[in-house]
């Protein structure tokens, strides 16, 4: 008597339910390898402004009084800043970036949301963005630019051309005159300039911002913080009453502004 | 069946007198299009002029609006044109500090020059921005009872009774029937190619003419933010419009009759804000501010050099108010005066195309 002979029933149910169970095996198998193709995402961005926490509205402007570190009371009037190259690293170190920018009117509430042109497989990635234009894209000419912001958004020559980064005014009360007095403020952020020599000395005072991981998946939205309050205090505690005006010229002040700016300014929302 | 036979008649009949009146179906009037004679400069240096969709530039409207411009027939007593506080002589600005109605009454603020107004849409126009664009703009005057002091209405009744309007009309709009709307789209059309963009600063742009020393020293004033810094309101050489078409408050007063933005906008951060003019055409544009104060083009940099007054709105970018302004010296005043006259463009003038 053969084993089949022995388990006769066995033999003839067991092969099918084997072979049933075998397929079985087979298709999950089949999902854990990830046979489906990961789905393309386009992320977008939104930008937002505040306080040291406290949201900035279009309403705070030139009626809300701040602090800053240095203990001068201020207003703001102007927040237009420009961003650029915003960019997706993968844990291989691939990088993914439209090498586009936008340009942000807080106060207007223009661009506030922004769609980059880059395409991703959903997934974990580092994000970056670059605040300003490095020297590669501050050379360039872009008639959008040269429009925006009233048509005044570009550097004149005499500063080493290029673009503002950044136009943040106000007034602040100079609390040393009796009685007191509004002063305005003109805190533009521009690539530092010492027009002194010859030729003209630049330095990039761009910066880049890492907000870290972000997970992306269809319709994510990611939230770029602006804390307001950091341009004037981290790790340099801004005086207006020295530094409020012409300071596109001044080298040392946009090389403060430049550190202030990489520390602790941008968090991820 | 003969009901039925009946209801497919009746709906083959249907389906018929669809498709015909589908091919019967006039097409829209189709006028000749142009195109505005664009600079290079400005061509190459910032976004083109906005041109909206439902009044696009044609050969029959621009030359309507043309003759609209010059024609006393819009106002209520057959007096008063367009071009009658709007001179062509002066970059189409009044010389006087306020334009005078048809009745001798005075108007309240200086009438603006008209020139490059295609890229300026952008932004609300008039000095306190009390028009989103130029069409809005067009219809005021017309019933102003300090300027034409018509109705339209009326305005419209005299077109329509013209012995050539009808036809004009219907050349640019394809109907003899004329109202407001196309009035005012016609001059719009027409204000549209008032282009200025041949000063001898575009030409030095251009490579086609030397900057005097004088020139060139009050271009770098302009720029110099410790100086002048007038390029945060007025632009700079990389655009050609000269102005921000933003409204700021220039320190002009310590309070305010005239509440400008804040007027129409009900805001009082807006109080005391008018709108930037270009720069362009300053050799022609006197007097200069929105109320005509200021004469001559010195008093203006004297303004900003020390006669700066403080209120609250006034722009932060208004330096060193407390001395009343940037204080140049006479030699760097004299220079910034002769580089902004580099910016006026005779040739604007005397354009045949625009008289």
């Amino acid at each position: 008597m053969t084993i089949k002979d022995k388990m006769p029933l066995f033999h003839s149910n067991f092969g099918a339910r084997l072979l049933m169970g075998l397929i079985i095996v087979s298709f999950i198998s089949c999902k854990d390898n990830d046979d489906t193709p990961l789905a393309e995402v386009n992320p977008s961005f939104n930008f937002t402004h505040n306080w040291d926490g406290v949201p900035i509205q279009n309403s705070d402007y030139e009626n809300t009084t701040y602090v800053n570190e240095n203990g001068e009371s201020l207003t703001l009037s102007k927040l237009v800043y420009l961003i650029s190259d915003i960019t997706f690293s993968d844990a291989q170190g691939n990088t993914f970036s439209a090498g586009d920018y936008n340009l942000i009117d807080a106060r207007e509430g223009i661009n506030l949301n922004f769609t980059p042109d880059v395409t991703l497989e959903e997934g974990t990635y580092n994000l970056s963005f670059t605040f300003g234009f490095d020297d590669e894209d501050n050379a360039g000419d872009y008639p959008d630019l040269n429009t925006a912001d009233g048509g005044v958004w570009i550097v004149p020559m005499m500063l080493g051309g290029g673009y503002h980064y950044m136009k943040l005014e106000g007034k602040y009360t100079d609390t040393q005159t009796t009685p007191s007095s509004e002063v305005g403020f003109a805190y533009h952020a521009i690539r530092a300039n010492d027009n002194s020599t010859d030729p003209i000395t630049l330095q990039d005072t761009s910066f880049i911002v890492n907000l870290g991981e972000v997970v992306v998946s269809p319709g994510t939205e990611i939230e770029i913080q602006m804390n307001v309050a950091e341009w004037f205090k981290n790790p340099h505690t801004w005086n207006l009453y020295e530094l409020y005006m012409m300071l596109m010229p001044n080298f040392q002040a946009q090389i403060l502004m430049s550190e202030n700016g990489a520390n602790g300014v941008f968090t991820k929302g | 069946m003969l009901g039925n036979i009946k209801n497919i008649g009746l709906i083959g009949g249907l389906v018929v007198f669809l498709l015909a009146c589908n091919g019967d179906e006039p097409s829209p009037y189709m006028a000749t299009p142009a195109n505005l004679d664009v600079p290079d400069l400005f061509a190459n240096s910032i976004l083109p002029p906005q041109i909206p969709n439902d009044n696009p530039l044609t050969v029959e409207g621009i030359a309507l609006g043309k003759t609209l411009f010059y024609d006393p027939i819009l106002s209520a007593n057959n007096t008063q044109a367009c071009a009658s506080c709007h001179l062509p002589s002066q970059a189409f600005s009044d010389p006087n500090p306020f334009s005078v109605g048809i009745d001798g009454s005075l108007g309240t603020r200086n009438s603006m020059p008209l020139f490059n107004l295609a890229w300026h849409d952008r932004g609300p126009l008039n000095w306190d921005g009390s028009a989103r664009n130029l069409e809005e703009q067009i219809f005021e005057p017309v019933t102003n009872p300090i300027e034409m002091a018509n109705t339209w209405p009326n305005a419209v009744q005299s077109l329509q009774n013209s012995g050539i309007y009808p036809e004009l009309f219907d050349a640019a709009f394809g109907t003899t029937q004329i109202d407001s709307v196309m009035v005012s789209k016609a001059i719009a059309q027409f204000v549209r190619t008032l282009i200025s963009g041949n000063s001898k600063f575009d030409r030095h742009l251009l490579g086609l003419e030397e900057l005097s020393q004088e020139e060139a020293r009050g271009l770098n004033i302009f720029l110099d933010e410790t100086r002048g810094d007038c390029f945060h309101c007025h632009g700079n050489p990389g655009n050609p419009l000269w102005t921000d078409n933003r409204f700021h408050n220039n320190g002009l007063d310590a309070f305010f009759e005239d509440r400008g933005l804040g007027a129409v906008t009900g805001d009082p951060r807006d109080d005391g804000l008018f709108r930037t003019p270009s720069l362009r055409n300053l050799s022609f544009t006197a007097p200069y501010m929105h109320d005509g104060r200021f004469s001559t083009l010195d008093e203006v940099i004297d303004h900003y050099s020390e006669g700066l007054v403080y209120s609250e709105t006034i722009s932060p970018l208004m330096k060193s108010v407390a001395d009343g302004g940037v204080q140049l010296t006479a030699e760097e005043k004299s220079d910034l005066k002769a580089f902004l006259l580099s910016l006026s463009d005779e040739s604007f003038l005397t354009n045949p195309d625009y008289q």
